[in-house]
Parts: structure tokens; C-alpha cells; sequence
């Protein structure tokens, strides 16, 4: 467990310091850093300390907290499907508008 | 009283120099929409009268339609044809839409189903239609043909139509705007000559057009609509 522990916590830091450049060059805003910073500290800390997760399944009615870890999971990776699904119409419509703006103004008459 | 004929194009080199020089005879604007054809298309175009508008960028049929309809409107059109590049339809029947029009509909829908007998694919009668059909019933959509490109619009119907979806299954979004629209609507029978290319159920001659695609768009759709 302690190699895995510590090639985790090196990637965290990796990741933080990957997150915390993108912040600094304005490629994020403030309150996604944060989120992403306080999302892999939690991952940290459930490496470290895998107990807090039983703690916090049992004040939430879940058995194990494996489990917890596997439904916090599934809900942020189909939160984050949705917001890309949402993220990829919005570019889609704008392709296409462009395109459409492109066309009418370049159009040959003849 | 200015018509336009839309015709969006993608690959289409075969037939439709064949259906611009039929159009050439006829007093109608028209304007072709070459989706990003990689085929000889834009160039057989440019030897008719026409109008031609490019597509830098493949985006489906739905896209080209609403690209014509916005130049047709800015033109000053007051009637919008959509017409296929391919041949399927006949030019002659053109002038029955447009009649229409002057008989103080919105919108006019064409037909497979009104009395001419066309040679629907066995793809088309037993999977896509009835797919189409039941999201129709959904939509509030009463049409025969559920999914027919062949339509005219007034200047009215078209500012209000916008098409939004990209693809093929505009032509359910255009019927269920028509009707929700509350604009007076028409169905006239068309004869369809079908081509055996443009027809296959999972690959696709552009953007959105394949009969799966067409099936997830009408689904996906009325999910996220």
C-alpha cells in the first residue's frame, strides 16, 4: 500500500501543480481550480487515511466505503459526461453558424 | 414575387447537373448549398445561372436548408422552395407548391403517401417511417410523409422555421415548429424517383444523413428538446 500511496501523492501533486499553472494563465477560473484542487486532496486523503471513507459511509447509510467511493465516482463522471455533451452542442451550433456566416457572405452569384 | 429553390448539395457530381439545367428553363432563384463536397459538385455548379454558397465545413443537410433559407430571406424571397440535388423529385411539380403558397398556405409538405405511387426502400417503409412516425405522434406532428424534403415555405413560415438540427431529422423539427407554430399547413402529393446510392441504413453520404443517424437524431431529440 505505502508505494501505491506515494506514487499517488506524487501524481496529486503533479496534477496540482498542472492545475495551479492553467489558474495562473487564466485557462481556469478560480472556483473550477478550487473545486479540482479540493477534489484531489480528497483523493489524497482517502489514500492516506481510507477509514474517513467508512466514517462518512456510515453517516450517510452506505455499508462500505468502498461503495461510497463507487457511487461519488459514477456521479461526477456522469455530471461530467453531461457538462462535455452540453460543452460539444454549444461548439457544434457555433461550427455551424460560422460556417453558415462564411457561406452567405462568400456566396458567387452568377 | 421573387422564389427561391434551395438545393442542398453534398457529392452530388452525378445528378445534379442534370437537375439544374431542368431549373434553368424556370423563372425560379435558384441557390445551391455545397455542404463541403469533396466530389466535383461546386464545379458543375458554377457552370448553371445559380447561386452557389459553400460550406467550408460538412454539417448535414439541416444546416445547408437553414443556410439557404437565411440568404433566401435576406434576398428578399417570397417563397422558399427546398428541392433535392439528386433527381429524386420533379422539377415540374415545383410549380404545384408554390400554387399553394399563393393559395394562402404557410407551409407545404410533399407526399409520398397522397394518391402518386413512389418505390419507397424497404429501409425507409419499415424502419425509418415508422421510428419517424411514432416521434411525430409525440411532436404533435399530423403528416402523411414523416419525413419528406420536399417543402415550401412563405416568408412568413420561413423566419419563423429556424432549423436547428444539423442533420436529417430537421424534418421532423420543421413540421413540429410548423405546427406549433399554428402556421396554416398543406400536404400535396409528389412522386419520388428513388437512386439506389443515399439510401444505406448505416453508412452515411454526409453529416447526419444515414438511416441510424437519422433514427438516434429523431430519438435524441425529442429527448433533449
Amino acid at each position: 500500500m505505502m508505494w501505491l500511496q506515494i506514487f499517488i501523492t506524487f501524481l496529486v501533486v503533479l496534477i496540482w501543480i498542472k492545475i495551479f499553472k492553467q489558474w495562473q494563465q487564466n485557462k481556469v477560473g478560480l472556483v473550477s481550480f478550487l473545486i479540482w484542487f479540493v477534489l484531489w486532496l480528497a483523493i489524497l486523503l482517502v489514500f492516506w487515511q481510507p477509514d474517513i471513507t467508512t466514517y462518512l459511509a456510515n453517516f450517510l447509510g452506505i455499508g462500505r466505503g468502498a461503495d461510497l467511493i463507487v457511487y461519488l465516482s459514477i456521479i461526477l463522471i456522469f455530471y461530467l459526461i453531461f457538462k462535455i455533451f452540453i460543452r460539444l452542442d454549444k461548439t457544434d451550433k457555433l461550427i455551424t453558424k460560422l460556417v453558415r456566416e462564411d457561406a452567405i457572405k462568400n456566396g458567387e452569384k452568377r | 414575387m421573387k422564389i427561391f429553390i434551395i438545393i442542398p448539395a453534398y457529392n452530388e457530381e452525378k445528378r445534379i447537373a442534370q437537375v439544374l439545367k431542368e431549373l434553368s428553363v424556370l423563372p425560379y432563384e435558384v441557390v445551391v448549398v455545397n455542404d463541403c463536397s469533396v466530389d466535383k459538385t461546386a464545379e458543375i455548379v458554377r457552370n448553371f445561372q445559380v447561386t452557389l454558397l459553400n460550406h467550408k465545413i460538412n454539417r448535414g443537410q439541416g444546416a445547408a436548408l437553414q443556410t439557404g433559407n437565411q440568404y433566401a430571406l435576406s434576398h428578399g424571397a417570397d417563397i422558399i422552395v427546398h428541392f433535392d440535388g439528386d433527381g429524386q423529385f420533379l422539377v415540374a411539380e415545383i410549380a404545384d407548391f408554390v400554387t399553394q403558397i399563393h393559395n394562402g398556405y404557410d407551409i407545404v409538405f410533399g407526399s409520398r403517401f397522397l394518391g402518386k405511387k413512389s418505390d419507397v426502400p424497404k429501409i425507409k417503409n419499415n424502419i425509418i417511417f415508422p421510428i419517424a412516425r411514432l416521434v411525430n405522434l409525440f411532436l404533435g406532428i399530423r403528416l402523411t410523409d414523416p419525413q419528406n424534403g420536399f417543402r415550401a415555405f412563405s416568408k412568413k413560415a420561413a423566419q419563423f422555421v429556424q432549423i436547428e438540427n444539423d442533420g436529417a431529422a430537421h424534418c421532423s423539427e420543421i413540421s413540429a415548429k410548423a405546427f406549433k407554430n399554428k402556421l396554416k399547413i398543406k400536404e400535396i402529393p409528389i412522386f419520388v424517383q428513388y437512386h439506389r446510392f443515399g439510401q444505406s441504413f448505416l453508412t452515411s453520404r454526409g453529416r447526419g444523413q444515414s438511416g441510424l443517424q437519422i433514427i438516434i437524431d429523431l430519438l435524441f431529440n425529442k429527448i433533449t428538446k
